[in-house]
């Protein structure tokens, strides 16, 4: 088992996704994810001095659109798939983690 | 106390991210009108709501008024790629913002401040702005409200958020930065620039530490400062708490803050949170933009006129500095500046009038006539408060200055006459006018005060000095 992540790195990265994980999903995905490191290890000892950085597998770039408006949804059609709404908003609850 | 006063012994150090809304027509990824101000919830479409199986397509011009924002600022324009920046928050239904990471739009660049100062760009990149959440219950903060109201017209609209240096040390030079920004903005259009709707949003990075040291101490980051003035104010009141702090053996944390107006004070958000907790990674929907050197050399050639080359332009030619001339060209009266210098004026006479007595506008006044009326004034035909009542008719109602300062009896006064007039008040006064050649400065304001009574301010005050000068030398 490779060791280039521990259970709370991978817990900590759980709680940021706001995933909950027993005890046994941690262990199971610290072993997945420490493979997934040690295949990007493996690539990492190659020699890739002037190979560029790939950002995308596709050979394009610049595909861009006109800056022209297009209609929008109907309001109420986009309204009526939330769980609440009052005066033409999407409700949701209190935000947590901006407490003082 | 002025604003930028630190405590003996400390330095201020602040670093401006400003997010500026691109005036496109469309939002960055979808074909939703960017409109501010419309009914909530109207502008929006599988995109911006972030449902399922929607796909993002730049907008192109979202992206040339991105590069004519860095190329402005100085900044390289190089290939970029958007990247997710993963967080959750109702404002954002994707659970992301797609902006830009390691490989911004716009690399480093420098803006100049009217007074010579440079601050360092460290970058501005593209990402998309955020829905626009109303907390409702409580005192309307987050923290006490009961729950929240979300409209998505603004989720999506295109952004560049131009990120300083941290080398501005003063007040003033944080405001001049937003300022300059703003001027440029306009200048290129690029955005309407309103802090009051929220256009231009400016977050403040605040520390101090020890004059002399180079250290940057843990910063705060000022959120919901809605004018300059209001950041002045809240950068002023952050540095002062970040010094009690210290002196208190104590330290800041770092954190996110919000500026409360109302109260004068900054108050705790979310502690700010690492950058590697964002998990950044490249967005697999959207492709990379690579400029070519065409497009930039394109865009350079294409580019106004910028208020630092305005202000050099017109310092020149008026024989100034440029920051003598700043707040005409912040004003945009520069070309009228510029045309009355080549209808003949002197530079410090229009660029005086200018800023104390144009501030609301030029109205009816020709650079023609501005011209001939600054030459009158140098040439003592009129007083610098005759000359200010002549600018005011001008402004209104127009005409020629000297129909103008004729039809208002300021006929240029003899200076045979005020001779006799001077000559008669030393006569008068010789224990004043005994005080006045022994150097006495006060007393010189009882004499100028004295013939302007007589002549009921028509004299020059300038003309009025020298034949005291002259009497005196010769007593």
């Amino acid at each position: 088992m490779s060791n280039r992540i521990s259970t709370d790195e991978v817990a900590h990265v759980a709680r940021l996704a706001r995933l909950q994980l027993t005890q046994g999903e941690l262990e199971r995905f610290t072993e997945q994810l420490g493979d997934v490191l040690e295949h990007a290890a493996d690539i990492e000892a190659l020699d890739l001095d002037g190979v560029t950085p790939m950002a995308h597998p596709l050979p394009l770039a610049n595909v861009a659109r006109p800056d022209t408006v297009r209609p929008s949804l109907d309001r109420d059609e986009v309204l009526s798939q939330a769980p609440a709404v009052e005066d033409g908003r999407f409700k949701v609850p209190k935000i947590l983690g901006e407490e003082l | 106390m002025s604003e930028s006063d630190l405590p003996e012994g400390w330095e201020l150090v602040v670093g401006l991210e400003v997010h500026v809304e691109l005036a496109t027509n469309t939002k960055l990824f979808c074909s939703c009108p960017n409109m501010f101000g419309d009914e909530a919830n109207t502008n929006v479409c599988p995109t911006c709501l972030g449902l399922p199986g929607s796909l993002p397509v730049v907008n192109e011009q979202a992206v040339h008024f991105a590069m004519v924002l860095g190329r402005a600022l100085g900044c390289t324009v190089q290939p970029s790629v958007f990247a997710r920046k993963n967080y959750f928050y109702p404002d954002m239904p994707k659970d992301y913002q797609v902006s830009q990471y390691d490989l911004p739009t716009n690399g480093e660049g420098a803006l100049e401040l009217p007074d010579g100062y440079v601050v360092g760009i460290e970058r501005a990149h593209i990402e998309e702005d955020t829905g626009k959440s109303t907390h409702v219950g409580g005192d309307g903060r987050i923290s006490g409200a009961d729950y929240s109201l979300v409209d998505y017209n603004r989720a999506g609209v295109p952004l560049v958020e131009v990120v300083s240096r941290p080398n501005m040390h003063t007040i003033e030079h944080a405001k001049a930065y937003v300022s300059e920004l703003r001027d440029i903005l306009l200048a290129t259009g690029v955005s309407d620039a309103k802090m009051e709707e929220g256009s231009m949003r400016v977050d403040a990075n605040v520390s101090v530490r020890p004059t002399g040291s180079t250290e940057l101490r843990t910063r705060c980051e000022i959120k919901n400062v809605n004018s300059i003035r209001s950041m002045g104010r809240a950068i002023d009141y952050e540095a002062h708490r970040h010094i009690d702090l210290y002196n208190n053996n104590d330290a800041p944390r770092q954190e996110t803050r919000h500026w409360d107006e109302a109260n004068g004070r900054t108050r705790p958000g979310r502690s700010k949170e690492d950058a590697d907790d964002y998990r950044y990674f490249a967005e697999p929907d959207l492709l990379p933009l690579d400029p070519t050197a065409a497009e930039i050399a394109a865009i350079d050639e294409a580019m106004p006129a910028l208020p630092q080359q305005r202000r050099r332009a017109l310092a020149e030619a008026a024989g100034l500095v440029p920051a003598d001339v700043a707040l005409v060209v912040e004003r945009n009266q520069d070309e009228l500046a510029l045309a009355a210098l080549a209808a003949g004026a002197g530079g410090a006479g229009v660029v005086k009038h200018l800023i104390n007595n144009l501030a609301d506008g030029a109205g009816q006044l020709t650079p023609e006539a501005f011209a001939g009326l600054v030459s009158m004034e140098t040439r003592g035909d009129l007083s610098s408060t005759q000359a200010k009542t002549v600018l005011a008719e001008l402004v209104a109602n127009g005409g020629q200055p000297a129909d103008v300062a004729a039809g208002l009896g300021f006929e240029a006064m003899d200076t045979s006459e005020l001779e006799i007039l001077v000559d008669g008040l030393i006569a008068d006064n010789p224990d004043e006018w005994g005080r006045f050649c022994e150097g006495d400065k006060k007393i010189q304001g009882f004499f100028v005060g004295q013939i302007m009574k007589a002549t009921k301010g028509q004299a020059d005050g300038k003309v009025v000095n020298q034949l005291l000068a002259s009497r005196a030398s010769s007593s």
